[in-house]
C-alpha cells in the first residue's frame, strides 16, 4: 500500500512532466495541471513515508524495466521512508507555491515547458533514488536527478554567470556521479549482483570497504556539498529559478544525505570507527566554513545556499559520531547520534525550503537579490516577514523550534564521548562539539544580519520600497512549512519515536529512553541526565509574555507616540545611514580574517590642495579559497594534461592511419 | 505542586532580586571609586519611572520592535526559571538543561540585535553587529565549561551538577578551576560589563549593548534593562551556585529554605563585590582586543575539558 502510493507519486511527477510538454503552446498547462500533478505526487510521497515510518516494515516490489537479467528492484524500508517523506512534504510546498510564482513567466521569454518537463523529472528522479534497491536503478535515477536540474540551473542561461555555474554543477555532479559508480563495482564485484540484496552479504575484507567508503563518501559528499567538494554549490543553488532551489537545496542534498547512510550504515556491514572520524572532522570543518562564507555573501540566495553546506556539515558530524560510537560496540549511543542527525536533516529540508520560498518571493516582488539594497520588507511582505522570521529562528537554532531539538541531541550524543576507551577520541569529539557551538552562534549571526538587513530598517532602493502583494499560494507554501518548523520543534517526541525505527534496522537499538516519560519529555539518555520539555517551554515563554503585558501595558490612554527615530540626537536619517550587509560583518571577517581571501581596493582623491578628502570609494571581493588552493591547481593539472596528449593530433591523415594500424596490430597480438 | 509554587517564589525572588545585586554592585564600585552612591532604591526607581513613561516609537519602527522587549524579558525570566537559585530539585529543572539555558539566553540575543537594527540607525546596527560577533565567540567557551561540568557530573541539568558537587564536597580538581575561570571570563563578556562592555556609557562609539536599545523609551526600555540585570544575576547565581553550591537546600523544609536563602544572598553579594573590584582595576577594552580576550577563556575552558578527560575520567 504505502509502496503503491510512492509508485504513484513518481508516476504523477512524470505525468506532469509530460503534460508540461504542451506549455510550449498553452503557458498556463503549468500552473493549471503541471503543478496541481505534482502537488498529488508531493502529497503521496508524504504520505506514504510516514505510512512506512509507523508501520516499519519493509516493502519490496520489481517493476519490468530495465536489463534483461535484472528488473528495477524497488523497496521501501524506513529509512527510505523517511527521505520520501521529506521529499514529498517539500514538493508539496513547491506545488502550491509554484502557480503564484510561475505567473509571470508566462509573459516572458523563458519556454516554461523547459521549467515544468525538467520538474518533474526531478522530482521522479529524487523519488526514485530512494526507493532503488538496486545499484543499476539507483545510478539510472540519481543521473536523471543530477541531469535535469541541469537543465533548471540553466534555465536562466541568458547569463554568462549561469552557463558558467550550470557548467560546473554538471561536471561535478559527473565526478561524483564517477565515484559513486566504482563504489557500487567494488561491492558489486564482491558481492556478485547488482541487486542491494547480494551487496549487503558481500564479503568485503576491511580494506576493500574502506576503498569502497572513501569512494561513496567523495561521490556522496560532492553532492552533498561538504568542503572541500562544495564549489559547485554556491554557484548553482542561487541562480535556479527559487522553488527549485529550495528543492535542491532542501531535498536533493537530502538524496546524497541518503545514498551516503544507505552506503555505510546497511550495504558496507561492519562499520569501522575510522570512517567515522573523517565524516566527523570534515563535517565540523564544512559547519565551520559554511557559516563563515555565508556570513559574508550579500546576494541573498547565495547566502541561503552556504548556509546548507554549514548544516549539511553539522548533519555529516552527526553521522560520523555515530559512526564512531558504533565502530567502537557502542550502538546505544550511535542510535542517539543517528537520531540527532536524521532529525537535523528532516528539520534542514523544511527550514531551508522555507527561507529559499521566502527569498524567491522576495527576489520576485522587490526585483532584487542584492542584501545591500533590501530594507524594510518586513512592513511591505508581512507574510512573508513573519514566515522567514519562523525560517531564521529555526536556522538559528533557537528553542522551541525544530532546528533547537536536533543541535540539542548532538550535543547530548557529543558528551557521551567519555564512554570511549580511546583517549584522542575523547578528546575529539568535545571539541568537535565547540566548533558546532562556534557555528551555531555564528549562524545566529547570519541570520540575524540576513533578516534585520532584508525585513528591517528602511528601503535601500525604490524597487524594494514599492514591493507589495504576495499570491495566496505563496504565502500558503511559506505558512505550511513554518507550521511544521514550529510542529517539529514543539513535539520532537513524536518525531523521534518515527526515526527510533530507523537505528532500530540498521544497529539493533533505539532512543527507547527518550520518549520514555511522555510526549511532555524529551530524554535522550535519562531523566536524569538530561531533559528538554519543548511544550513547556513555548507555554513558559508566551506564559510569561502574556503576563508581562497584562501587567505593564497602560490601561488608561497613554499607548504610544510615533515620531522621528531619536539616534543620539543625529540629523534626520536616511536609508543610506543605516548599517549594511557588509558592515554587519564586518567584526566577524576581521577576526576570522585568514578564512577567506578578500581583495580590497579603497580609492581616495584630494581636492588640489590635498587636505580635504572629496570621495572615497570602496571595493571589496570575497573568494572561496577552495578555489585557489583546490580547483585551479587541478583544472591546470587536467589542461596541461590534455595539451600534452593533444600532441597526438596532427592532422595529417597518414599519422592517423598509421595510428589505426599499430592500434590494430596491438589488439591482434593480445588476442593471439 | 508545592514545588511547583516554590519554584515561583524562587522566580519571584530571582526577578526582584536582579536589580538589587545591580545596585549593589554600584553601590561598592562608588566606594572603591570614592563617589557617592545611589540609594539602593534606585534602580526600582527607574524601572516605575519607565513602567509610567509614555512610549515614543520611531516612525518606521516595525511591530517586531514592539514585541522584542517582551520576547527578550519572557525569555530571560524562564533562563532564570530554570536555575536553581535557594533549593535544587525543583520540578522546573527538567524543563530545561544547561543546553537549553544557553538556547534562552540566545532567544533574548536574538531578537534584541534585531530590534537594535529595526529602526535604521548606525548605532543600533553597530551594536547588533558587535553583540553577535563577540557573543559567537563567548559561545564556544560556555559550552566547553558546561561540557567540563556535564562530564564531571554525568548530566547536563543544573539541578544534577549541583547535587553531584554537592555531595563529594570540596574536592580540587583542575577541570572545576579552569572551568571556574573560563565561567567568570566569559559571564563578564555576556553581560556586558568592564572591560569588554560598560553599563554606564551612553553615548560612546564603544558601546555595545546600550547601542542596541537607544531608541527604546518608557516600559520597552523597562524591560530591555530589566532582562539585562536579570541575565546579570543568572550568570551570578551559575557562578556561585555551581562552584560553591554550599548551602543550597535540598528538601522543602523551612530551615533548609532559610539557610538557603542566606547563603544565596551571601554568595551573590561576595561575588558583587569581586566584580566591582575587578571593574574598579580594569580599564575598557577595545572592541578588537575583545577577541584576544575571549580566546583565553575558551582556552581556559577548553584546558578544563582536557584535564578533565585526561586526568579525571576513570580516576
Amino acid at each position: 500500500m504505502a509502496l503503491d502510493l510512492a509508485l504513484y507519486a513518481v508516476l504523477a511527477a512524470l505525468i506532469s512532466s509530460a503534460v508540461s510538454a504542451t506549455a510550449f503552446r498553452i503557458p498556463a498547462v503549468l500552473r493549471f495541471l503541471a503543478f496541481p500533478l505534482i502537488g498529488v505526487s508531493g502529497a503521496c510521497g508524504a504520505v506514504a513515508g510516514v505510512m512506512a515510518l509507523t508501520d516499519g516494515s519493509v516493502l519490496s516490489t520489481s517493476l519490468p524495466f530495465g536489463l534483461p537479467w535484472l528488473e528495477w528492484q524497488l523497496r521501501l524500508d524506513v529509512l527510505s521512508g523517511l527521505f520520501v517523506t521529506i521529499i514529498g512534504i517539500v514538493t508539496f510546498a513547491v506545488a502550491v507555491y509554484g502557480p503564484g510564482y510561475v505567473r509571470e513567466y508566462e509573459h516572458g521569454s523563458h519556454p516554461l515547458a523547459q521549467l515544468g518537463i525538467f520538474t518533474g523529472l526531478f522530482i521522479a528522479g529524487m523519488f526514485l533514488v530512494v526507493l532503488a534497491n538496486d545499484a543499476f536503478l539507483f545510478m539510472i535515477s540519481w543521473e536523471l536527478m543530477s541531469l535535469s536540474s541541469y537543465f533548471l540551473v540553466m534555465f536562466h542561461h541568458e547569463q554568462a554567470a549561469n552557463r558558467r555555474a550550470g557548467f560546473l554543477y554538471l561536471l561535478m555532479a559527473h565526478v561524483g556521479g564517477l565515484a559513486i559508480l566504482l563504489s557500487y563495482g567494488v561491492l558489486a564485484t564482491f558481492g556478485d549482483g547488482f541487486s542491494f540484496e547480494a551487496m549487503r552479504n558481500a564479503p568485503l575484507s576491511p580494506l576493500w570497504a574502506s576503498v569502497a567508503f572513501a569512494l561513496a563518501f567523495i561521490g556522496f559528499g560532492m553532492k552533498a556539498g561538504l568542503v572541500p567538494l562544495h564549489a559547485w554549490l554556491p554557484e548553482a543553488h542561487p541562480v535556479a529559478p527559487s522553488h527549485i532551489s529550495a528543492l535542491m537545496s532542501g531535498v536533493m542534498l537530502k538524496v546524497a544525505i541518503y545514498g551516503f547512510i544507505r552506503m555505510t550504515f546497511d550495504l558496507l556491514g561492519e562499520i569501522q570507527w575510522g570512517w567515522g572520524v573523517v565524516a566527523l572532522l570534515l563535517g565540523s570543518v564544512s559547519a565551520l566554513l559554511g557559516v563563515l562564507y555565508a556570513i559574508q555573501q550579500n546576494d541573498l540566495k547565495r547566502l541561503l545556499a552556504y548556509s546548507s553546506i554549514e548544516n549539511i556539515g553539522i548533519i555529516f558530524l552527526g553521522l560520523g559520531m555515530s559512526m564512531i560510537f558504533i565502530g567502537t560496540g557502542l550502538p546505544a549511543l550511535g542510535a542517539i547520534a543517528l537520531v540527532a542527525a536524521l532529525f537535523h536533516t528532516f528539520n534542514h529540508a523544511m527550514f531551508k525550503s522555507l527561507l529559499f520560498l521566502g527569498a524567491g518571493n522576495i527576489v520576485q516582488r522587490a526585483r532584487e537579490q542584492n542584501l545591500e539594497r533590501m530594507g524594510g520588507l518586513m512592513i511591505r511582505l508581512p507574510y512573508t516577514g513573519v514566515f522567514f522570521l519562523i525560517g531564521c529562528v529555526s536556522i538559528a537554532a533557537l528553542p522551541p523550534f525544530n532546528g533547537f531539538v536536533s543541535e540539542w541531541l548532538t550535543f547530548q550524543a557529543a558528551l557521551q564521548a567519555t564512554a570511549l576507551e580511546n583517549g584522542v577520541l575523547r578528546t575529539l569529539i568535545p571539541f568537535t562539539a565547540a566548533m558546532l557551538a562556534l557555528t551555531g552562534a555564528l549562524s545566529l549571526a547570519c541570520f540575524v544580519k540576513l533578516y534585520g538587513v532584508a525585513f528591517l530598517g528602511q528601503p535601500r532602493s525604490r524597487r524594494v520600497r514599492h514591493a507589495r502583494r504576495t499570491a495566496l499560494g505563496i504565502r500558503v507554501s511559506q505558512g505550511l512549512l513554518a507550521v511544521i518548523c514550529l510542529l517539529a520543534g514543539v513535539f520532537p517526541n513524536t518525531v523521534v519515536n518515527l526515526l527510533n525505527t530507523i537505528p532500530n534496522m540498521f544497529i539493533g537499538t533505539d532512543l527507547a529512553a527518550a520518549t520514555s516519560r511522555g510526549w511532555l519529555w524529551l530524554t535522550p539518555i535519562a531523566p536524569e541526565v538530561a531533559s528538554y520539555s519543548a511544550p513547556l517551554v513555548l507555554v513558559g515563554i508566551l506564559a510569561a509574555w502574556l503576563l508581562t503585558w497584562w501587567f505593564i501595558h497602560p490601561r488608561g490612554a497613554r499607548g504610544v507616540r510615533r515620531g522621528p527615530a531619536w539616534d543620539c540626537g543625529f540629523g534626520p536619517l536616511g536609508p543610506s545611514m543605516q548599517y549594511t550587509s557588509t558592515a554587519f560583518a564586518m567584526p566577524i571577517r576581521r577576526i576570522f580574517q585568514p578564512v577567506w581571501g578578500i581583495e580590497e581596493k579603497i580609492e581616495r582623491e584630494v581636492d588640489s590642495h590635498g587636505l580635504r578628502v572629496t570621495s572615497i570609494s570602496h571595493q571589496q571581493h570575497i573568494y572561496d579559497r577552495s578555489w585557489a588552493t583546490l580547483y585551479e591547481p587541478i583544472s591546470r593539472w587536467v589542461l596541461s594534461a590534455a595539451r600534452r596528449v593533444s600532441r597526438l593530433q596532427q592532422g595529417n591523415i597518414r599519422v592517423y592511419i598509421a595510428y589505426s594500424f599499430f592500434t590494430l596490430l596491438l589488439l591482434l597480438w593480445v588476442i593471439s | 505542586m508545592s514545588g511547583w509554587l516554590l519554584a515561583l517564589i524562587q522566580l519571584m525572588i530571582f526577578v526582584l532580586g536582579a536589580p538589587f545585586l545591580v545596585i549593589w554592585i554600584k553601590q561598592v564600585k562608588c566606594r572603591l571609586q570614592n563617589r557617592r552612591a545611589p540609594s539602593f532604591a534606585q534602580p526600582y526607581r527607574d524601572l516605575g519611572k519607565l513602567f509610567r513613561k509614555q512610549v515614543v516609537l520611531a516612525e518606521n519602527a516595525s511591530p517586531l520592535f514592539r514585541m522584542a522587549p517582551y520576547i527578550v524579558f519572557a525569555a530571560t525570566v524562564l533562563a532564570a526559571l530554570t536555575v536553581p537559585l535557594i533549593a535544587i530539585k525543583l520540578p522546573t529543572a527538567a524543563i530545561a538543561d544547561m543546553l537549553v539555558l544557553l538556547g534562552f539566553l540566545a532567544i533574548g540575543r536574538f531578537f534584541m540585535t534585531l530590534a537594535g537594527m529595526d529602526v535604521g540607525t548606525a548605532f543600533g546596527g553597530m551594536g547588533s553587529s558587535r553583540e553577535v560577533s563577540l557573543s559567537s565567540l563567548a559561545e564556544p567557551a560556555l559550552l566547553m565549561v558546561i561540557f567540563t561540568l556535564a562530564m564531571t557530573a554525568q548530566s547536563t541539568n543544573l539541578s544534577s551538577v549541583m547535587q553531584y558537587l554537592l555531595d563529594v564536597g570540596v574536592v580540587l580538581r583542575p577541570s572545576l578551576l579552569f572551568a571556574l575561570l573560563g565561567l567568570m571570563l566569559v559571564a563578564v563578556a555576556e553581560t556586558g560589563r568592564v572591560p569588554v562592555d560598560n553599563p554606564a556609557t551612553h553615548l560612546e562609539l564603544t558601546m555595545v549593548h546600550e547601542a542596541m536599545i537607544l531608541e527604546y523609551s518608557g516600559r520597552h526600555l523597562a524591560l530591555m534593562e530589566w532582562a539585562a540585570y536579570i541575565k546579570l544575576m543568572i550568570f551570578g547565581v551559575l557562578i556561585v551556585n555551581i562552584f560553591f553550591p554550599w548551602g543550597l537546600a535540598t528538601d522543602a523544609t523551612l530551615p533548609a529554605l532559610a539557610i538557603g536563602f542566606a547563603a544565596m544572598v551571601f554568595k551573590l553579594l561576595v561575588a558583587g563585590v569581586v566584580l566591582a573590584v575587578a571593574e574598579t582595576r580594569l580599564a575598557k577594552m577595545r572592541v578588537f582586543r575583545v577577541p584576544e580576550y575571549l580566546n583565553l577563556a575558551f582556552l581556559l575552558a577548553l584546558l578544563g575539558a582536557l584535564s578533565h578527560i585526561i586526568l579525571e575520567v576513570g580516576v
